[in-house]
């Protein structure tokens, strides 16, 4: 640096001369310069936009595929929960009306009994016998003093009271049989209400499912339409199922390291605690190996249940073998959470014993609490440690939810990620190629002086021209390199 | 085509599990060379807190030796204690405390001897280690490092401690209260260059705190 101050005596002269020559190369350099600036903001600017355009059709396909996998995922939906309610149809169609035949017959025979007692029951009984109302008349002649005429008429006269006895009874006695006939009418009476009242449930309830049937194929029309409605609440409901499912998940998650630790002390015991596969101890590897076959069981349970639908070989097996494979699973897992249950009775002795060794051998022998000689704890683990398992099959319901519903969230996360990324690069290239519009006008700054005198000198040199040429010349204007105008939205040669 | 490509899917899997199976071993075996020369109560109560302290630390599937080296000539009599933990924990645990029972016997026991056959015990664990097939081996020795052998005993034979950690304690005042910070310094170093000489790893503790940092598995 002294050096170069040391060109003259004064260094501020010096100075000064490096200044203008500096300034004089600038100027020289001014054309190159500009149209390198110029080339590098252009090829910053086309290589993003290039590249924002690339991510912009990656962006495209991927929405197009995520509404695919969208549609797909609803229409599968759909499709079962139609399914779901034919098979309740087919149910409430077994259950309520598959004995209609008998059913009917039973109304018939019902209305047949109703009837035949009706018959019975409008059966008039027999009135007095018409003679009656002859004796009745001679039996009110009034008596005239013959004696035999007087017994004669005394005799008609209790017959016919005797008579009208008799007729009373037996009137009595046939309503009396007519009112039987009615009560017993009753009962059918109602059988016949209650057949129909059943009759009008299942019909009901057929109307419902029917109504339930009709939503959902509407619903089911409206994605094959792929509206935006129906993909809007498609994506709103997976990404709610994403988030409660993963939620869920979580919650299971603690659960599995909760019953591996309940399980790997105990475990050590009986696979031994020193050997190693790798860098994992055997026993906690047959721990993990315990938690993760019942999960594993859980999820076919599930399948056999068709809760879930992991695996379509078992959704399309027979009914009575499913009901099998459910079963022998069940017994399996109600085994190991009684296996682990024990795990869980030595794992409290192990710990308990543990304890003991190190008081003994640390010497601070503490006297046990009520707490700890109780059997509660001891009895809780146990109790945990059977439920673990049973509670953990339920984790596939969930999973089945995740795995599904992630399809959609992450095909979601990465086309927002792309077009925040098609973003970014478009940014990149216009801020490239401002910047060399900007270092272009700080290089003219710097040069400024040269500019204005070259200015003044042009000017003045086309004053002298115009008055030589004379009027029809066109005045010259000054013709500055400068970066081209702004790029405008297609710049030549940029590639949207 | 199907059933070759099973055929080479299964053979890769055997062979996998093959290669996984091959048992790390992580058995610690630790050996702890006891001078009991002077035989100072509060000395011998540190020693005690590191057998304890071993007791605590070691696992199942470990090894665990505790020998004297207050004798003329070191021999297989020396040895107080030795346990190679079984692998169930509840064994170990009985086993542990069976040993503390006889380090206890012994401690209470102990009385001053003025020999210190150092290398000699160094021998026996290097043997004794070597037997257990323990995959770290340590020896501890808890000694001011004054080896005072028997004459007649050659001790300058070379120490083959490759693959042990010697780990020896501060004990500068173990035999006498005159301590010479310069002297001890100087037989700490010897031992180290000894050590290091035989392809060992020496390491020199304060006290049972930082043992706990050696042994970290």
């Amino acid at each position: 640096m002294e050096n170069w101050l040391s060109m003259t005596p004064y260094p501020l002269l010096s100075a000064l001369i490096w200044l203008l020559l500096l300034f004089l190369a600038m100027y020289l350099a001014r054309k190159p310069f500009h149209r390198s600036m110029s080339a590098l903001g252009r090829v910053v600017y086309n290589s993003m936009r290039m590249a924002a355009s690339s991510v912009k059709q990656a962006e495209k396909h991927l929405l197009a595929r995520n509404r695919e996998v969208l549609i797909y995922a609803g229409l599968k939906m759909t499709e079962r929960k139609v399914e779901r309610e034919f098979e309740r149809i087919s149910i409430s169609i077994q259950r309520h009306l598959e004995g209609y035949p008998q059913i009917q017959r039973k109304l018939n025979e019902d209305l047949l009994r109703i009837e035949g007692d009706f018959k019975k029951s409008a059966i008039v009984s027999q009135s007095l016998p018409d003679w009656v109302k002859i004796l009745d008349g001679v039996a009110n002649i009034r008596p005239i003093g013959d004696r035999m005429v007087i017994h004669m008429l005394e005799q008609i006269h209790d017959t016919l009271t005797e008579q009208h006895k008799n007729a009373v009874e037996l009137h009595r006695r046939d309503m009396a049989e007519r009112h039987g006939i009615l009560s017993r009418m009753v009962p059918f009476w109602h059988g016949v209400h209650k057949t129909l009242e059943g009759i009008e449930k299942a019909i009901l309830n057929l109307n419902q499912r029917s109504k339930t049937i009709d939503r959902y194929m509407s619903e089911y029309e409206a994605i094959r339409a792929q509206t935006d409605m129906a993909q809007r609440q498609l994506s709103t409901s997976s990404l709610t199922q994403f988030l409660v499912s993963g939620l869920v998940l979580a919650v299971a998650a603690v659960g599995i390291i909760f019953n591996f630790n309940l399980v790997a002390l105990p475990m050590s015991e009986i696979m031994g605690a020193s050997n190693y596969l790798g860098v994992f101890r055997i026993s906690d590897v047959g721990g993990w190996l315990i938690v993760i076959l019942e999960i594993i069981l859980g999820v076919f349970m599930m399948d056999t249940l068709r809760v879930t639908h992991f695996f379509d070989r078992i959704d399309s097996l027979e009914d009575s073998k499913r009901r099998i494979i459910f079963w022998i699973l069940f017994a399996v897992l109600i085994l190991m959470a009684c296996f682990e249950s024990a795990l869980a009775l030595v794992r409290d002795r192990m710990v308990a014993d543990m304890q003991d060794l190190h008081q003994s051998i640390s010497g601070s022998a503490i006297e046990a609490s009520e707490l700890a000689s109780s059997s509660i704890p001891k009895i809780g683990q146990m109790i945990m440690a059977f439920i673990l398992p049973i509670f953990l099959t339920f984790a596939a319901i969930p999973f089945e939810s995740f795995v599904g519903a992630s399809r959609t969230a992450l095909g979601i996360l990465a086309g927002w990620s792309l077009r925040i990324a098609a973003f970014v690069l478009r940014l990149l290239g216009n801020f490239g190629f401002y910047t060399g519009r900007l270092i272009v006008s700080i290089y003219d700054l710097a040069i400024f002086p040269a500019l204005w005198l070259e200015g003044a000198i042009g000017q003045r040199f086309s004053r002298t021209k115009e008055e030589n040429l004379q009027p029809s010349g066109v005045a010259a204007s000054e013709q500055i390199v400068v970066l081209e105008a702004e790029p405008a939205a297609h710049p030549k040669g940029a590639i949207e | 085509m199907k059933r070759v490509a099973a055929l080479c899917i299964l053979i890769a899997l055997i062979g996998g599990m093959q290669g996984c199976s091959g048992r790390t071993d992580r058995s610690q075996g630790v050996y702890l060379l006891l001078d009991t020369s002077g035989a100072h109560a509060a000395e011998m109560n540190k020693a005690r807190e590191v057998i304890y302290f071993l007791l605590r630390t070691l696992q199942p599937g470990d090894t665990l030796f505790v020998s004297r080296i207050d004798t003329v000539s070191f021999s297989e009599k020396n040895i107080v204690a030795e346990a190679r933990f079984d692998q169930r924990p509840s064994v170990t645990n009985a086993q542990k405390r069976s040993f503390q029972k006889k380090i206890d016997v012994f401690l209470s026991s102990v009385s001053d001897n003025k020999y210190a056959d150092i290398a000699g015990g160094i021998l026996q664990a290097i043997e004794s280690m070597n037997e257990s097939r323990s995959g770290s081996k340590y020896i501890l020795i808890f000694s001011d490092l004054e080896e005072e052998p028997s004459k007649g005993f050659g001790r300058d034979v070379p120490l083959a401690l490759n693959g042990f950690h010697v780990v020896a304690f501060n004990m500068p005042q173990l035999r006498d209260n005159k301590y010479d910070p310069k002297t001890f310094l100087g037989r700490v170093e010897e031992w180290r260059q000894k050590t290091e000489k035989g392809g060992g790893q020496w390491r020199f503790i304060d006290d049972v705190e930082r043992l706990e940092a050696i042994l970290e598995r």
